[in-house]
């Protein structure tokens, strides 16, 4: 295999402070990044200035630091709208993650939208953040989900997915890469069939936009979620994307301060895209932070980030499948950022407490995908996630450490 | 240490569990669950004027709450409802407490080691909190949450 060159990971690991450190005496391997991943200094750096010095509440002071906040704010907007390639800012609305994005949709365009008899579509493959949401509303409006199937690879069944469409059809939700199995899904392709049947897409980006690049234009999706502690950046805050002409004829969700033009007690004027659907006073230093970490991956650039990690997965799926009585979990043939496995006569939970001693960071369990595993007949997997800050040395690091469960099992 | 965890006789437990059997002739039984890792735990008892006089198990779980299960059912196996409720409590106290392990535990003090995990003390417990259920007749499924 080729080593890739455009990326220079020693370099990376020095930004990340938090990899540079002993768990029970061995060295941090931390291979759970779909989790959360870390966040670089920069990131760090850029919180800790808005607090030490710009400080203040948006949109509302004529006092310098609220004129600052405000600037970095909206300025972090622009970021994010570069980053997904979206036309304008108005169509980017900070979220507190994937999960309300998700909910914000169902509960606005979803309520709107979906009466009794209608169908929403999703995937075999969700999260359950990408699936509650959407049986919520279904209970509600009497209306009916719809699951496209998935093949032992953990692929999508595009021929099933077209079967699903029909004139009830008011929504597709689906991930863009799988959290539980890595599977990239034929996003473009599932949006361009729905769009033949005038059907609007969500997909969730949780697991797809620290891996690679990502162009809501080029996608022609209508809406598109993600979490910013999975793209480097800190835990409460996300982005909603949605076309504009969808979000202006959407209904605001929750109401409050900063997404109103004027009120009285006998009318309320909604403020315009993005603020109608920013209610109270938003994770500024969220945003501040997230707008850092597209800055950082920027510098390295989404493509060398995505060839730099398919060999490190390449390397790993090659170094996994060497273990005898090791089984991965999700083998498609478009794959991005997780190894997921279950060794023979091993429980994960066992699995990721002597991966943990030896210094291994890996996630066990259902992974919030319990319909995934039930479709693999496994209650549980053990889930190595990558980043690019990981290297094969972290893999090696792995391997020796399933041998040594593998040994205690062996008694 | 790890080896303090997975001891030769949890390993043991987990590969060859010992009563791991429905009990047909049961006259009290519950079914127990951890809902965060999916682990399943149904015990069974046959008690004959305040004996115990058969105890098993069945479910699916990861070593630890295997293990524990299987020695929970030989060490209860022929006492009385008054000692296994004595021995549950004298069990729980090991997992949760920083307390001396008592000397009378016999091969249940294997499970000392799970103190140094906090993640794995609901897998320790699991089997006990249901034997619990069944002692007290609750009916319902329990939960480790």
């Amino acid at each position: 295999m080729p080593i890739v060159t455009s990326l220079d990971v020693s370099a990376i690991r020095e930004d990340f402070p938090i990899l540079a450190q002993q768990v029970h005496g061995k060295p941090l391997v931390y291979l759970d990044s779909a989790a959360t991943s870390q966040k670089p200094k920069c990131v760090i750096d850029a919180i800790t200035h808005f607090y030490l010095m710009d400080n203040a509440n948006i949109h509302r002071g004529v006092h310098e630091l609220s004129e600052r906040s405000t600037l970095a704010y909206e300025a972090a907007r622009g970021k994010v709208r570069g980053f997904l390639n979206a036309a304008n800012t108005q169509e980017i609305i900070f979220v507190r993650g994937a999960t309300e994005g998700i909910n914000l949709v169902a509960q606005t365009y979803g309520r709107t939208h979906v009466g009794a008899g209608d169908e929403i579509v999703i995937s075999a493959l969700e999260h359950h953040s990408n699936i509650v949401p959407w049986q919520m509303l279904c209970e509600e409006k009497k209306a009916v989900l719809r699951v496209i199937p998935i093949n032992d690879r953990g692929e999508i069944e595009l021929y099933a997915f077209e079967k699903l469409l029909n004139p009830r059809t008011r929504l597709v939700a689906v991930s863009h890469v799988s959290n539980a199995l890595g599977t990239i899904n034929p996003v473009r392709e599932i949006i361009q069939t729905a769009h033949e049947f005038n059907v609007p897409v969500l997909i969730d980006g949780c697991q797809a936009v620290q891996h690679m690049k990502v162009d809501v234009r080029n996608l022609d999706c209508d809406f598109y979620v993600f979490s910013g502690h999975k793209l480097f950046a800190p835990t409460g805050i996300g982005v909603l994307y949605g076309k504009e002409k969808l979000l202006e004829e959407m209904p605001p969700w929750q109401g409050g301060g900063d997404m109103i033009s004027s009120v009285t007690f006998e009318k309320t004027t909604y403020n315009d895209l993005p603020y109608k659907f920013e209610a109270g006073t938003p994770d500024i230093a969220g945003a501040i932070g997230l707008g850092a970490a597209i800055d950082y991956l920027d510098q390295i650039g989404m493509e060398a980030v995505a060839e730099y990690e398919h060999d490190l997965l390449q390397y790993g799926t090659k170094a996994l499948e060497s273990i005898s009585g090791l089984r991965i979990i999700g083998t498609a043939r478009e794959k991005a950022g997780v190894l997921s496995f279950v060794l023979e006569g091993v429980h994960p939970h066992d699995a990721g407490t002597i991966l943990d001693r030896e210094g291994v960071a890996v996630r066990t369990g259902h992974h919030c995908a319990q319909p995934v595993m039930e479709r693999f007949g496994v209650a549980a997997t053990t889930r190595a996630s990558l980043a690019f800050y990981n290297t094969r040395e972290d893999i090696d690091a792995l391997v020796a450490g399933i041998h040594k469960v593998k040994e205690l099992f062996a008694a | 240490m790890i080896n303090d965890l997975y001891q030769e006789t949890i390993i043991d437990h987990n590969k060859r569990p010992r009563n791991f059997q429905l009990l047909e002739d049961a006259n009290r039984q519950a079914e127990g669950f951890n809902p965060l890792c999916g682990d399943k735990c149904k015990v069974f008892l046959k008690e004959n004027n305040g004996v115990l006089d058969k105890v098993t198990f069945q479910g699916a779980g990861c070593a630890i709450s295997t293990a524990s299960a299987s020695l929970m059912t030989e060490t209860l196996k022929g006492k009385t409802i008054a000692e296994a409720e004595a021995m549950l409590k004298k069990f729980l106290d090991l997992l949760t407490t920083d307390q001396p392990v008592p000397m009378d535990l016999g091969k249940l003090a294997v499970f000392s080691g799970v103190r140094e995990f906090p993640a794995r003390v609901k897998c320790a417990t699991l089997a006990w909190h249901t034997l619990r259920a069944a002692l007290r007749g609750a009916g319902e499924a329990v939960s480790t949450k």
